[in-house]
């Protein structure tokens, strides 16, 4: 440093360079041409689901499917996607369980111990839930540091590594489809199995289903089986009533469904 | 093998389930989650007791303001400690500071909590100033290792300003005003915001209503300022006692002490009255309108108020918790005893109305068609039954405590002359 360096001059100088060395590394990170296209352009695809409610026997084939290909613990009682029964009577009572997620199917016909005779019942029918991938997800909305996102292809994901358990994500669902994972002990819920989907495999779910109750498909492909269904038949969705948008349809979607 | 599963599961183990419920859903959000906004609620409680008088000149509060100032100032090192236990990666929570994700209402806890807690900071230096450096005089020479350390503290307190001129206390007090004159927005604020965190998730049917910020600050001052008047009452009482066996506490009788402090307490308990009835309003007024509109979600809301949490809400928190020390209070002739009974039954009150909300919320199933049962654990057998169990409340709960004595040691709040 030279003489003529007044005091005044020291500081200002030292205040730029504590300013210039507080910029993270991190922030400066150059993306290649196409990193940088893909970063802004809107994509292609937008994930969906259809489940044909007609189509599932209560097997619960992807339920011991997903528990596997997910490491979600195979006798915790949690699980990414389940398979509800309802049986409802011809006195319009509903009754409805899902005995450890149906990861062994329904291997009783007693609901919560009670054994229903066949006459008594009008309906009774099974339906398969994962998480909606909703449009305005509430569990993104809701979390404290964005460790739950939305990735640009519509599947709401969750950062392991930067998820603090909180859980208003859990809170925040009205779907029920979040929980903690036993084992990292961060929020945990079904991702369309991300990892498989963007290899352009099919999920462990609906590779499971012997009967074709479950289709995955890209709604912004209109020659797409799954939009095909979307935008032709009557297809329903849960719980439309909290604006979350959900993009898992349900053909055969009954009002007893909750 | 299936036990060990099934304890690794967060919630598992307090939670009954009966009925239609989802498979993942257990009770998440425990007791820590009931403690900590009856912390928060707490620390705001406090200070707006202590802002009545350095704002809006209410002498009689003269007494209990200083002290109500150091009690939040204590309780507010506490209340951020119940999240910590909840947290399943606590070692992440600092997160919510440096990427907070601005669309959620836990992400503003950072900025609130800090700017609170600059504001009470500062304001008890400038409340403290003319003490300290009083004492700072008055230590210099002595021997002892306590007041040389007691002193070396004052020194670092006083951040090197000895002036105590009659203008400089002037402009102190002038600083108290303003400094408690925002703290009450930001305080109410502190915890209206917690409110917000459960009124606007509007996936729980019981949370969901825009009251719930206005609810939780009308209760937290309730039971802010019950905690200040039994506080109060339980240190003047020590001092009594000490008055009448030795010889005089604080140059004061015991005869002298008594009548201050039932002065105080009777001038006290008129706010806490006027702001009991506002938070009872405001909870029945929900209650009523639930019940009015009766959407998709009231037939097992009703189940749960007047079911199976009919105790809790209906005897413990309205009428044990509410209506008797609301007579109590109200009732001519209040008595030390009468009030410090009435006082813990308010706490009681405002401690069930958050157990209530978060617990309550929770003890029926999104399907409308199951409920879930919670099980405090009692003796804790793991790290999670200890932190979402009694003794991690209790823990909780002795803390502020624990902190006010120490604190209390260097900045005395209730010096008589």
């Amino acid at each position: 440093m030279s003489d003529n360096c007044s005091r005044r001059e020291f500081f200002a100088n030292a205040l730029k360079l504590a300013a210039v060395a507080a910029i993270p590394v991190g922030a400066l990170k150059i993306l290649e041409p196409g990193e940088a296209k893909a970063a802004i352009a809107k994509t292609g695809v937008r994930w969906g689901f259809v489940v044909d409610t007609y189509k599932c026997i209560g097997c619960g084939f992807c339920v011991k499917a997903c528990k596997n290909e997910n490491e979600v613990q195979y006798d915790a009682p949690v699980s990414r996607t389940w398979v509800e029964r309802y049986v409802i009577k011809k006195d319009g009572e509903m009754l409805a369980d899902t005995p450890n997620a149906a990861r062994d199917g329904f291997t009783t016909s007693k609901i919560h111990g009670q054994a229903v005779p066949d006459s008594e019942i009008s309906k009774a029918f099974f339906v398969p839930k994962l998480c909606n991938q909703c449009d305005n997800p509430p569990c993104a909305q809701v979390c404290p540091v964005g460790a739950t996102y939305q990735a640009p292809d519509g599947v709401v994901l969750v950062d392991r590594t930067w998820c603090i358990g909180c859980g208003y994500c859990i809170m925040a669902c009205p779907y029920g489809v979040r929980f903690f994972h036993p084992k990292y002990k961060v929020a945990e819920k079904c991702n369309f199995c991300y990892h498989r989907i963007s290899k352009g495999m099919k999920t462990a779910c609906v590779d499971a289903c012997p009967t074709g109750a479950r289709m995955i498909g890209n709604l912004k492909d209109p020659n797409d089986p799954v939009t095909k269904i979307v935008l032709n038949e009557r297809v329903g969705v849960l719980k439309d009533e909290y604006g979350t948008k959900p993009q898992v349809f349900y053909l055969g979607l009954d009002k007893n469904v909750r | 093998m299936v036990e060990t599963a099934a304890s690794a599961i967060h919630g598992a183990e307090w939670t009954i389930k009966e009925l239609f419920v989802y498979p993942n859903e257990f009770i998440y959000w425990s007791i820590q989650i009931v403690m900590y906004p009856l912390m928060t609620g707490l620390v705001a409680g406090a200070f707006v007791l202590s802002s009545l008088y350095h704002v809006f000149k209410q002498d009689d509060l003269k007494d209990i303001a200083k002290f109500s100032l150091i009690f939040s100032f204590a309780l507010l090192f506490a209340a951020p400690m119940p999240l910590m236990f909840h947290l399943q990666q606590p070692q992440r929570g600092i997160q919510v500071f440096f990427t907070p994700h601005f669309t959620s209402a836990i992400s503003a806890f950072g900025i609130v909590f800090f700017t609170y807690y600059i504001i009470v900071a500062c304001e008890i230096w400038f409340v403290y100033r003319e003490y300290v450096v009083k004492q700072i005089k008055a230590l210099e020479g002595k021997d002892g290792f306590g007041n040389s350390l007691l002193r070396a503290i004052y020194r670092v307190f006083s951040l090197g300003v000895h002036d105590i001129s009659e203008q400089a206390l002037h402009r102190d007090h002038k600083a108290v005003t303003i400094l408690a004159g925002i703290g009450i927005p930001v305080a109410c604020f502190l915890h209206g915001y917690a409110g917000f965190i459960f009124g606007s998730v509007k996936a729980n049917a019981l949370w969901m209503t825009p009251l719930m910020p206005v609810i939780f600050i009308m209760s937290a001052i309730v039971s802010g300022i019950a905690l200040c008047i039994l506080t109060y009452i339980i240190i003047m009482e020590w001092q009594k006692h000490r008055a009448k066996s030795s010889r005089k506490a604080w140059g004061m009788s015991a005869e002298e002490l008594g009548g201050a402090e039932v002065d105080v307490i009777r001038k006290t308990s008129k706010y806490l009255v006027g702001f009991m009835i506002a938070a009872i309003t405001l909870e029945l007024l929900d209650l009523v309108f639930r019940g009015y509109t009766s959407l998709k979600s009231w037939d097992i809301l009703r189940s749960v108020i007047y079911g199976k949490d009919f105790v809790n809400i209906f005897i413990l928190q309205y009428t044990l918790g509410n209506l008797v020390p609301f007579l109590m209070l109200v009732l001519p002739g209040l008595s030390v005893r009468r009030t410090a009974i009435a006082t813990m039954l308010v706490l009681l009150g405002v401690f069930m109305m958050r157990y209530n909300v978060v617990i309550g919320g929770q003890a029926f199933s999104l399907t409308f068609a199951g409920y879930m049962h919670y099980h405090l654990p009692i003796v804790p057998h793991s790290m999670d039954t200890y932190k979402e169990g009694l003794l991690g409340a209790l823990t909780i709960a002795v803390m502020p405590f624990v902190l006010f004595y120490w604190i209390n040691k260097a900045l005395p709040t209730l010096k008589y002359k």
